[in-house]
């Protein structure tokens, strides 16, 4: 289901990323789940917190950039080819995966699978109909 | 040694030579004074008249000219001689307002061939060349300058223009040229091509370069030289005053001969206007003497260089400026063209939602200007995915170079980390090392 990702413009330059994390440690704000894309110049932070919005002002009061944008969150068999057949599936129906990043869930025994599509709404209605275990915003926040 | 094409008029005594730069400027002067209203206008300002120039030190009473004066006068505004004698029109390069327009006559068109016949000779240039003429012909001066010197010489001229490195290469190997006339950082390019065609350079018949233009420095000389196998000069020029033949190196490469006979120099200090003495390091300031069709008195060439006289193991006794090391201004000029910060400000107002501030970083990483814009990543530019943020760069870069004519690196950098605009703000940092 649509979950919540902020995204942090990164500089490639000393010391960003401790800062940016440095700012939601502060106000107290915890990461579920984070990923980092990079290129030559820059980078990406995406992040899953408990309260995206007002991640989001904290990190925006220390000059980054910031978005907040939909994604789709997953719950994945923890065993090999788990990840492989959802992503077949979104293959099959023409769907392209911007991008993806996991972690694993502490109660269950699932790991956790942020997922970009091109189209969101393509994307779940995909999923839903394979009969993907969805995970909602208030599963991933209160992990 | 070479030739030196006009003994006369480059090896002149210290005495001759001033009693003729007075009464050159005497008549200059005062030809300008009657003929454009704007000098009539200028002087009048001043408090000064034509009869006041008794020495050439009375030359530091007469006020400055600056391209924007030019720039107000377009497009005939600065024409001393009638529209009937003009025989030739060129223009500055310029990416923002008006172009500069300048009027030759006969005269005047007789004179550029004179200086740049004597340029080519100090390169080394005689009847028997082959010049491979690379500069682009056109409105700019570079082309036609070249043809018209190598022709006065009588030299064989190849009037190629710019551009389309592989058939430069087949020309250079196929019809024997000697001699190489283009902006020195397209020889680096044509040395890159060869290797790439396979074009053995050390087989060629080049033997030597006559590039300008553009700033470059001993480095690249020696690099040049190294991969053309040929002898490679400095030659410098600019419209406003004739194109390029003003001043050119000899084959002792320690500084350019300026053409004193015709054209005066002066080094005076950017910030007090003063004149500096010689040697010391500052703006160019020159007076045509003889021009007729648009006569430029204490022209500011906004070039950073200095002056030093004597006489050249060469023979030669005209004053030899050094090197251009940089410029008064923030007008940049990069491989040749001339930019102006403003003008890529404005192309990048046009895009939507990219915020009013960035930064001009220049270098020269491989012996060619490389240009880097940084923008801030506002919100509206920033996406949570590289594919877009990568095409957002692009499509500023390719919108730039569409209005500037000028390709370039857009790097994307955090919001309120760049220079912000409270009066004057440092955008422009040029990093060239040019020494």
């Amino acid at each position: 289901m649509r979950v919540k990702q902020i995204s942090i413009f990164l500089e490639n330059k000393k010391g960003r990323l401790l800062e940016a994390l440095k700012a939601l440690g502060r106000e107290k704000i915890n990461i579920r789940a984070l990923s980092i894309a990079d290129t030559l110049d820059f980078g990406i932070l995406r992040l899953i917190v408990a309260d995206p919005d007002k991640a989001k002002l904290v990190l925006e009061q220390s000059n980054f950039t910031v978005k907040e944008n939909d994604v789709i969150a997953i719950a994945v068999k923890d065993q090999p080819g788990g990840l492989a057949d959802v992503l077949s599936t979104l293959s099959n129906a023409g769907i392209n995966v911007e991008y993806i990043y996991a972690f694993a869930d502490k109660q269950e025994n699932d790991a956790v699978v942020v997922l970009r599509t091109e189209d969101i709404d393509e994307g779940i209605k995909v999923l839903k109909k394979a009969n993907v275990h969805m995970l909602s915003a208030k599963d991933i926040y209160s992990l | 040694m070479s030739l030196i094409w006009n003994k006369k008029a480059e090896c002149l005594l210290p005495l001759e030579k001033e009693q003729l730069q007075l009464e050159r400027l005497q008549h200059i002067v005062k030809y300008a004074y009657e003929r454009v209203p704007y000098y009539k206008k200028a002087f009048d300002k001043s408090g000064v008249k034509p009869s006041d120039i008794n020495s050439l030190k009375d030359i530091e009473k007469l006020p400055f000219t600056s391209k924007a004066e030019l720039r107000d006068a377009y497009p005939y505004g600065m024409f001393a001689a009638p529209m009937e004698d003009i025989v030739e029109i060129h223009t500055s390069s310029g990416t923002t307002g008006k172009p500069v327009v300048m009027g030759y006559t006969i005269a005047d068109i007789e004179l550029w061939s004179e200086v740049m016949a004597r340029s080519l000779s100090m390169a080394g240039c005689t009847k028997t060349d082959i010049v491979q003429n690379a500069y682009g012909y056109g409105l700019f001066t570079g082309g036609l300058g070249v043809h018209y010197g190598a022709r006065k010489i009588g030299a064989n001229v190849i009037p190629i223009s710019a551009g389309n490195t592989k058939r430069q290469l087949e020309i250079i190997r196929d019809f024997g040229s000697t001699i190489l006339t283009c902006t020195p950082s397209y020889t680096l390019f044509l040395a890159e091509s060869a290797k790439e065609d396979k074009i053995d350079l050390k087989s060629l018949k080049l033997r030597a370069g006559v590039f300008g233009a553009e700033m470059w420095t001993e480095k690249m000389r020696e690099e040049i030289e190294k991969r053309l196998h040929l002898s490679a000069t400095n030659i410098y020029g600019l419209t406003e005053i004739i194109g390029p033949g003003v001043a050119q190196e000899c084959e002792v490469k320690q500084g350019l001969h300026l053409q004193e006979d015709v054209f005066y120099p002066e080094i005076i200090s950017p910030e007090s206007l003063s004149v500096l003495s010689e040697g010391k390091k500052g703006e160019l300031v020159l007076t045509t003497l003889t021009r007729e069709g648009t006569p430029m008195i204490r022209f500011r060439t906004k070039d950073i260089t200095s002056l030093c006289g004597g006489e050249c193991k060469c023979g030669r006794t005209t004053i030899k400026m050094d090197r251009i090391t940089g410029r008064s201004d923030d007008m940049l000029k990069i491989r040749g063209v001339i930019v102006f910060p403003s003008s890529i400000e404005k192309a990048l107002l046009e895009i939507n939602g990219l915020e009013p501030h960035y930064k001009i970083i220049i270098t020269r990483p491989h012996q060619l200007d490389e240009i880097e814009v940084q923008v801030e990543a506002s919100e509206s530019l920033f996406s949570d995915e590289i594919r877009h943020m990568e095409e957002t760069k692009r499509n500023i870069e390719n919108h730039i170079e569409k209005s500037v004519g000028l390709k370039l690196k857009v790097t994307l950098v955090e919001p309120k980390t760049l220079p912000r605009s409270e009066g004057k703000a440092k955008r422009v940092f040029d990093q060239r090392e040019l020494k």
